[in-house]
């Protein structure tokens, strides 16, 4: 396949990189006083590449530019849910960056930039692809991070963020060259093809080692996910609502394909790992929310803990576990983008509060928002009947059909330990005496996303989870 | 087993018709102004809480009506099959929207849909704040009630069975009573406390459930309760799987030693919610027995049954004495519930028709009497607003029907001949002779406990001297309460005299269950 016909499958990448570089100019000729006109410019190119994304001509999925670039039904999936989250996150973001005025252009094209790099993520089949989209991704987050410049908060989270992820950029460059060493080639199916004639692995299971550990950062799984708690309390929080979803998706994403498409001959070696790094991500996640105050620091921990049990899914290795974790993460990322849009909606005096203590009594002074984060909380406790309670039942039903039942069986419990944080908050709105009241102007966007995706989370219409998985169970087919 | 499809889909009418009506609640409420603080104007206020309990009353009444004529007109109680069943596909692959009943659930969703409109009754003036939600609640719990008795796929059983624990957390940790307790470091009110023990008490056991459908869902492609009442799981395996499912069971029913939630949340749960727990959450336990661990894991059941022996000589044995040491009513009632849930556990696992039969009919009839308990306790809080023994005595004297209700349900709670009670009790001790007449023996010293501590609350809260200054002016049950209470006592005297037309629903169900059972022991080789 030529240069140019290989383009013609990348509307979506090529709609956002170069609508993000024509908004960035005019952002530059026209200043700050078109912000909110290149927000929505933004919006309409995310809108747009979605409809690229799900009409794509790929069909059963191709292979561009000497197969270093897959389109198919995997990443079809994973973009589409990619474009949504950032068109969201662009959308509840115009409010708050106009009351702490921080309304700049370059905002919604960073968005852009990243969802660019997301989408190379979603699409990589060879290990230089991959760490380019992930570079152009993170280095587009790095800078989201510390929008906020004049705040020390927002600086901090920034450099951490961006320390930490060059070092995990190191340890996922390193593991990549010894891969490269031991199989001879970057590309996914000629290092499948590699592991499969080996007859000693060693050296590749050490370079898949590295490169697990810089993916684990990536999706903040335990013992790499020190970074998220800081950055998401110190990012200003309509980017913390970014950060929560789409990233994560896209990392998943690159995470399964890495794994499945070259090693999946090599299952039983990183299996251990993967199962390792779940518990531990669980447990993490369970434990180290109890204590907090902060509701975005109890996101952080909250969404640590969700990556543990979308890596169950993982570990199980097979097609319905790769489904597994794709449903898990577009429920996961429905709710996050709620809770946040809910978050962004406790504002008092013009500002906004982040303290869980806040919400005290929120069901008897604001019972629409107090009923959308009780839904959503008991979601992502995974309680039936809300979506949640599907995403652990389809990643559970994944391990025990691996063989893993013992993962099951600690996911299970954990979840209980994880239930009590949730409902912790759901106590603390409607038992305890009310604390002040927020601004009660909930119309507008944020609400109804924050509405609209506590709806979701009900099986309102009871065939959406089913297709759901049908088109999880599509997806993920195209990995083996 | 033979299924009977249903003409119209009127299972889950029953099941989704309070929901309905819980919508309707906040939708009833839009329009009306409100102030910054979230807050009604006081008319606007009182206006919309009498709809609301307007509205909950309605549809509860209903849906009990609609239940007992769908149950007259369309269900035959000679087939021991699943009658009125429906289908929908739902996940695919399987695992279905399924709903249907057999002679072992059709009294149950009698039951529930009897116990509701008294439960709104009940709340009637008690419950001060919140009303409308409160009516949402406990809308919202009855469909997730019926639910669990109506749902025929393993998945939409646990769909419902875990959907009820969100609505009863909020009843107890919003309306429960006053108190503060330390938990965890934390200060916090006994009521929240007594919500959270519930909460996670019951999730803990559930979630190995959930592990185990999967489990199950991977040997036998499905999760639709008849075909995996027909599929044969490997002994070995048969054995973790019916763990899972007695962790999740034994803490709803609840049994020794897991009980210890129940009496925290009697105690702070509003009447209502008492009546709920006690009459209906309690038997999701014994039903799950019955429906999945007895047809599905038959082997581990049986070679388990001493285990479930044990431990229900010891909730009958040890609870009794516990009940007979408490100072609080509520929480007396709430031990001896668990004593009587011991009888139901240990007549299911005897494997007996007659066990299995009073096991069924102990828990319909526990359903009354314990639900009427619980009233007759939310009468005497309502006016003196103490649950403390110590505070009452000789009521007798100021309130001639309360002593005469009162008196009826405590015999009925020790099993007085001619109620309700004495034949679950008497059926359940006959299975459990058959299968070993030790059990039997030990049995029944409960009953003599429970004698001696119900006697004990009788005499202390009504004879002996009217003495008490706060007690002087107390009035008798009105009319709502004698409504609530009389009802139950009908029921509880025309089934103590007379149990054979629920006998007859139960049995050809249950003949099944049991003729399958033994078959599949047999075939086992013990």
């Amino acid at each position: 396949m030529g240069v140019f016909e290989s383009l013609t499958f990348l509307g979506p990448e090529l709609l956002l990189a170069v609508g993000g570089m024509a908004l960035l100019m005019f952002g530059v000729w026209r200043g700050d006083s078109v912000s909110r006109q290149i927000s929505i410019a933004a919006v309409i190119l995310l809108s747009l590449a979605l409809i690229a994304a799900a009409f794509s001509p790929a069909g059963q999925g191709v292979g561009l530019f000497a197969d270093s670039l897959r389109i198919d039904a995997f990443s079809t999936f994973a973009k589409i849910i990619i474009f949504a989250a950032a068109a969201f996150a662009i959308l509840m973001s115009d409010r708050y960056l106009a009351g702490e005025k921080l309304g700049r252009f370059e905002y919604p094209v960073l968005v852009l930039f990243s969802a660019f790099g997301m989408s190379l993520m979603a699409s990589a089949s060879d290990l230089i692809t991959l760490y380019m989209g992930l570079e152009a991704q993170s280095l587009a987050l790095y800078i989201l991070a510390t929008f906020n410049r004049d705040s020390r908060r927002s600086t901090e989270a920034g450099l951490k963020y961006f320390v930490l992820g060059a070092l995990s950029s190191c340890l996922l460059l390193y593991g990549a060259s010894l891969i490269y060493g031991f199989s001879g080639s970057t590309q996914f199916d000629a290092i499948a093809a590699a592991a499969a004639g080996a007859a000693d692995r060693t050296g590749l299971v050490i370079g898949l080692v590295f490169v697990i550990a810089g993916l684990a950062f990536k999706v903040s799984a335990a013992p790499f996910h020190m970074w998220t708690p800081d950055v998401y309390e110190g990012a200003p929080t309509p980017v913390t609502a970014f950060f929560a979803a789409a990233p994560k998706l896209a990392a998943m994403a690159m995470f399964a394909r890495t794994l499945i498409e070259p090693f999946h001959q090599m299952t039983d070696d990183w299996r251990p790992v993967i199962a390792i790094i779940a518990v531990a991500s669980m447990l993490v996640g369970s434990f180290s929310a109890i204590q907090q105050t902060n509701i975005k620091r109890l996101m952080a921990y909250s969404s640590i803990g969700h990556m543990g049990y979308a890596l169950i899914g993982l570990a199980a290795g097979t097609r319905a576990g790769v489904s597994a974790v794709l449903i898990y993460m577009a429920v996961y990322i429905v709710m996050t983008i709620g809770a946040f849009a809910c978050i962004l909606l406790m504002r008092r005096r013009g500002g906004l509060t982040e303290s869980i203590a806040d919400l005290a009594g929120l069901s008897r002074t604001n019972a629409p928002l107090a009923l959308i984060l009780t839904a959503l909380f008991f979601s992502l406790a995974g309680i039936p009947p809300l979506a949640g309670f599907f995403g652990k039942w389809f990643v559970f039903l994944a391990a025990v059909e691996a063989g893993l039942g013992w993962l099951a069986v600690a996911g299970a419990v954990i979840s209980v330990v994880a239930a009590f944080y949730y409902i912790r908050v759901v106590w603390i709105m409607w038992f305890d005496e009310p604390a002040p009241v927020f601004e009660r102007d909930i119309g507008g966007v944020l609400g109804v996303t924050a509405a609209l995706s506590a709806l979701l989370m009900f099986p309102v219409v009871p065939a959406l989870i089913g297709r759901l998985q049908q088109a999880a169970s599509v997806a993920a087919a195209a990995l083996f | 087993m033979t299924e009977t499809l249903a003409s119209q889909p009127w299972l889950s009418l029953i099941t989704f018709l309070p929901l309905l009506g819980a919508i309707l609640i906040p939708a009833s409420r839009m329009g009306r102004p409100v102030d910054a603080n979230g807050q009604m104007s006081a008319k606007d206020q009182s206006m919309a809480d009498k709809v609301a309990k307007n509205i909950a009353l309605l549809f509860t009444l209903m849906t009990f009506v609609l239940s007992v004529v769908v149950y007259l007109a369309y269900y035959d109680p000679a087939l021991p099959g699943y009658q009125l069943v429906e289908k929908v596909e739902w996940l695919g692959d399987g695992v279905n929207y399924k709903m249907g009943v057999d002679g072992i659930s059709i009294l149950f969703i009698l039951l529930t849909t009897f116990i509701m409109p008294i439960c709104i009754l009940a709340s009637w003036d008690s419950i001060k704040h919140r009303i409308g939600d409160y009516m949402m609640a406990f809308l919202v719990m009855e469909t997730l009630m019926i639910g669990v008795f109506s749902a025929l796929d393993l998945f939409l059983f646990y769909f419902f069975f875990e959907g009820s624990l969100i609505p009863m957390f909020l009843i107890i940790g919003v309306w429960g009573s006053k108190g503060t307790k330390q938990f965890a470091g934390i200060e916090m009110p006994s009521r929240v406390y007594a919500a959270l023990k519930f909460f996670l008490f019951t999730l803990l056991g559930s979630v190995l459930l959930l592990v185990a459908m999967a489990y199950m869902y991977f040997k036998a492609g499905t999760t639709d309760v008849p075909t995996l009442q027909q599929f044969k799981f490997d002994a070995d395996v048969q054995t973790w799987l019916w763990l899972a499912f007695f962790a999740s069971f034994a803490v709803k029913v609840p049994m020794w030693p897991v009980h210890t939630w129940l009496p925290d949340a009697h105690v702070q749960a509003p009447t209502a919610g008492s009546v709920i727990l006690a009459a209906i959450l309690l038997k999701m336990g014994g039903y799950g027995f019955l429906r999945f661990s007895l047809p599905i894991f038959p082997i581990a059941s049986d070679a388990f049954a001493p285990l479930v022996f044990a431990l229900s000589i010891v909730a009958i044995i040890y609870t009794s004495l516990v009940a007979l040491a408490q100072e609080d009513m509520k929480k007396l009632i709430a031990y001896s519930s668990v004593a009587h849930m011991g009888f139901v556990t240990m007549g299911t696992f005897s494997g007996t028709e007659q066990g299995v039969e009073g096991a069924l009919f102990q828990m319909l009839s526990h359903g009354f009497i314990s639900g009427a308990l619980f009233l007759c306790v939310g009468v005497l809080y309502d006016r003196i607003h103490t649950r403390e023994i110590a505070a009452y005595g000789g009521l007798v004297h100021r309130m001639p029907f309360y002593a005469f209700l009162f008196l009826f349900f405590t015999l009925g709670n020790a099993g007085l001949p001619g109620v309700s009670g004495f034949v679950g009790e008497f059926l359940t001790m006959t299975g459990a002779f058959l299968y070993n007449s030790w059990i039997a023996f030990f049995a029944a010293t409960g009953v003599i406990l429970s004698a001696a501590y119900a006697l004990r609350l009788y005499r202390q809260v009504m004879y002996g001297e009217l003495s008490k200054p706060g007690l002087l002016a107390i009035p008798d049950v009105d009319r709502r309460e004698l409504l609530m209470l009389g009802t139950l006592m009908a029921f509880a005297l025309y089934l103590g005299f007379n149990p054979t037309p629920a006998l007859d629903v139960f049995s050809p169900s249950v003949d099944a269950l049991v003729e399958g059972y033994s078959a599949a022991i047999a075939a086992g080789g013990r």
